[in-house]
């Protein structure tokens, strides 16, 4: 907080970015670069919404809804043929419909984590990448949501999936893991949406103050709700932010130790194991930060967010990473040492043919980008880099895909009697609806990138040093003095009670 | 022009009336954090209670120089969560072990351990639905149409400049001395903020 004004720190260059990652604290830099002004951070993030559609952007939109086509073309096949159409067979009856699912709920984990985990540790480099990574988060949860629902062969029976009175006079039954799971990622994914939008509300209300069409005005209007920015409504906003956090803080663990349940307290070798919730938590983490930086990256040299988003960030980020990745490392080691001193020979078995059956190529796979390639990471060096770390980074992403090919599909296909084991092979379908459903999300990230605030200005604007008071520069109130909660609302209604000395 | 409140009702039903703008109150703009905080001491001082305080971003100390009352949520948010907690455990119980006991791998009809990850969830679920409705419901939004959006000058309270407004409708406002008392702590403009 205190850096010096008198004292101009001269900054060494790297690549084209200021180097701000020294961890000398004599040298700790403000988190946003260039000795910008509030304005220039409302203009800076703004712009980007404001600015014509770019060629580029036409360019990306124009795949990403290709690839959407193709998962609506999918999913037609899907519905009116039947889930014949996957590879899926007796006995891998989970394949690439769970596989993607767990996929896409990892990697929501970051955003959650960033906004809520870091935020309760007063983390402040998160403001400059919270909000797309809530974002991702969001568009992440929808692509995971799908799956189940079409998973389970006839989705316009999908609703069965909740408490509803229906025809059958049945419930469902609460002491499934699979119905934990309906209930944690849709807690999940509602209350991601919540955070996001609150969050959100402020920045929209700038748009709709910066908006010239109609439309815009409209738009952010209404979505702004009429956002002044008055401090009393700060107070309980803040609030409300401080209390979502720590609400999602146990709920982001919970999501993924749900998912894990589905596989843990099955009786299969190779999926009933303890260790499954915190190694898929932080297989979470892990994947999903992955993501956030493969996103943040292009995202920061495309919309010129280089102050915003500085090496500081990219550095942290890949910290996190290192240190998740390091967990799940220890959790495939971990999972190896138990199948040996159980002595149990199913166990022995599956992890034996894991690292050297007919799989081992997704299980190499998974070694390289899960355990080595973050490796690389320890040099300070590479994760300046950016190079290096876009490659780290969509490495881990297939990395942690492959690992759950490698759980569901080795644990299925061989499971306890040689006379039912048999291969699982992915159809087209199986691999065009993975394709479709990176087109599903990056469609709707591309969407977000387009209309909304990327960076969450008011956050930022509340970390830069002139947004601290001065307190030398302030004499003492006492407590109580001229106390109030006032509502403007309130000269719309019948008189009294003027001073408003309830509290809200 | 009058503050005219008394009348106010009558102006609702009287459209002929409403082209006369009614003073709602007086807007003063600041230029930087330390200048709006040093000016809501000034107004709490004077003894004012319906004024407030608009600013892009949230000002860490201001609540305390305005003398903002600490809210209610929490207590809310408390209940939210209790009713999910109750509400999860509730529907758990009537439907597997009430309304259709449903006998399951010689599972006991009730377990609590079987039912915590649902009512963990449920209750998680309720709490923060609260959280973010009850701050708005507070908060009085959304609010679409507010007399301060007709002001030009507003609009940066959303960008960098800061704003205290004190309604007209306070037992301490005079349109004249009002004035004078935010020019003194500081101003940099004051408005008129009419409906």
């Amino acid at each position: 907080m205190s850096i010096t004004h008198h004292e101009p720190l001269v900054l060494p260059y790297h690549n084209g970015d200021l180097d701000n990652t020294s961890d000398d604290p004599r040298q700790r830099m403000p988190l946003i670069l260039g000795g910008k002004s509030f304005n220039d951070i409302t203009e800076a993030v703004s712009s980007i919404a404001e600015r014509p559609t770019t060629q580029g952007w036409k360019i990306a939109f124009a795949i990403s809804l290709s690839l959407l086509g193709l998962l609506g073309f999918t999913l037609y096949k899907l519905i009116f043929t039947g889930v014949g159409v996957w590879g899926n067979n007796q006995p891998a009856s989970w394949a690439f419909d769970i596989i993607n699912f767990v996929f896409w709920v990892g990697i929501g984990h970051a955003g959650t984590l960033i906004s809520a985990i870091l935020f309760l540790f007063r983390q402040n480099w998160r403001t400059s990448i919270n909000r797309f990574a809530e974002a991702m988060t969001i568009f992440a949860v929808i692509c995971a949501a799908m799956f189940p629902g079409v998973h389970v062969g006839r989705p316009w029976l999908a609703y069965w999936l909740f408490p509803l009175p229906n025809q059958m006079q049945m419930w469902p039954q609460f002491r499934s893991p699979l119905l934990w799971d309906v209930f944690a990622v849709g807690t999940y994914a509602t209350v991601s949406l919540l955070f996001w939008y609150v969050g959100m509300i402020p920045d929209l209300a700038t748009l709709r103050d910066r908006s010239k069409t109609k439309v815009g005005q409209m738009a952010y209007g209404i979505f702004s709700l009429g956002w002044t920015g008055s401090c009393r409504h700060w107070h309980r906003y803040e609030r409300a932010y401080l209390l979502l956090s720590a609400l999602a803080t146990p709920l982001v663990l919970s999501v993924h130790s749900v998912v894990s349940f589905d596989f843990a307290t099955a009786q299969l070798p190779g999926w009933h194991t303890t260790i499954f919730p915190p190694y898929f938590v932080a297989g979470a983490v892990f994947g999903g930060f992955a993501m956030v930086l493969a996103l943040a990256i292009p995202a920061r040299q495309f919309f010129g967010l280089r102050d915003v988003i500085t090496l500081r960030h990219i550095e942290n980020m890949c910290k996190v990473m290192l240190a998740t990745g390091l967990i799940v490392g220890y959790g495939y080691s971990c999972e190896f040492f138990t199948a040996w001193y159980s002595g149990q020979h199913y166990e022995r078995f599956v992890f034996l043919n894991r690292a050297l059956g007919p799989y081992q190529w997704a299980f190499g796979i998974m070694m390289f980008c899960n355990v080595l390639s973050p490796q690389i990471l320890w040099s300070k060096k590479m994760r300046k880099n950016l190079w290096v770390v876009m490659f780290v980074a969509l490495s881990v992403t297939v990395g942690m895909w492959f690992e759950r090919f490698v759980i569901i599909v080795t644990s299925l296909t061989r499971d306890f009697l040689p006379s039912s084991w048999w291969v699982y092979k992915p159809t087209y379908i199986d691999i065009c609806m993975l394709a479709g459903s990176f087109g599903l999300f990056f469609t709707l990230f591309l969407l977000f990138c387009r209309y909304l605030p990327v960076v969450a200005m008011a956050e930022v604007k509340s970390i830069m040093p002139q947004a601290h008071i001065h307190p030398e520069r302030h004499d003492e109130l006492s407590g109580d003095e001229g106390r109030s909660d006032y509502r403007p609302d309130e000269r719309h209604r019948p008189k009294g009670n003027g001073d408003g000395h309830a509290r809200h | 022009m009058s503050t005219a409140t008394e009348t106010y009702d009558a102006d609702v039903d009287a459209p002929e009336e409403a082209e006369k703008p009614e003073l709602v109150g007086l807007m003063a703009e600041f230029e930087d954090v330390d200048g709006i905080v040093a000016a809501a001491r000034t107004v709490r001082r004077a003894g004012f209670t319906r004024w407030d305080v608009h600013s892009p971003f949230p000002i860490h100390g201001i609540d305390f120089a305005m003398g903002v009352r600490p809210t209610i949520l929490p207590w809310l948010v408390l209940g939210g969560g209790l009713f999910g907690l109750g509400g999860g455990i509730l529907l758990q119980w009537w439907t597997n072990a009430f309304d259709y006991p449903f006998f399951i791998s010689g599972k006991p009809l009730w377990s609590l351990p079987a039912n915590i990850p649902v009512a963990f969830e449920t209750t998680v679920l309720c709490a923060s639905l609260t959280a973010v409705f009850g701050m708005l419901g507070l908060n009085q939004l959304p609010r679409l149409s507010n007399p301060l959006f007709k002001s030009e000058r507003f609009r940066k309270a959303t960008d960098d400049k800061f704003f205290l407004v004190i309604d007209a409708t306070d037992k301490n406002f005079d349109e004249a001395k009002t004035t004078q008392l935010l020019k003194d702590a500081g101003a940099a403009a004051i408005e008129r903020v009419e409906d």
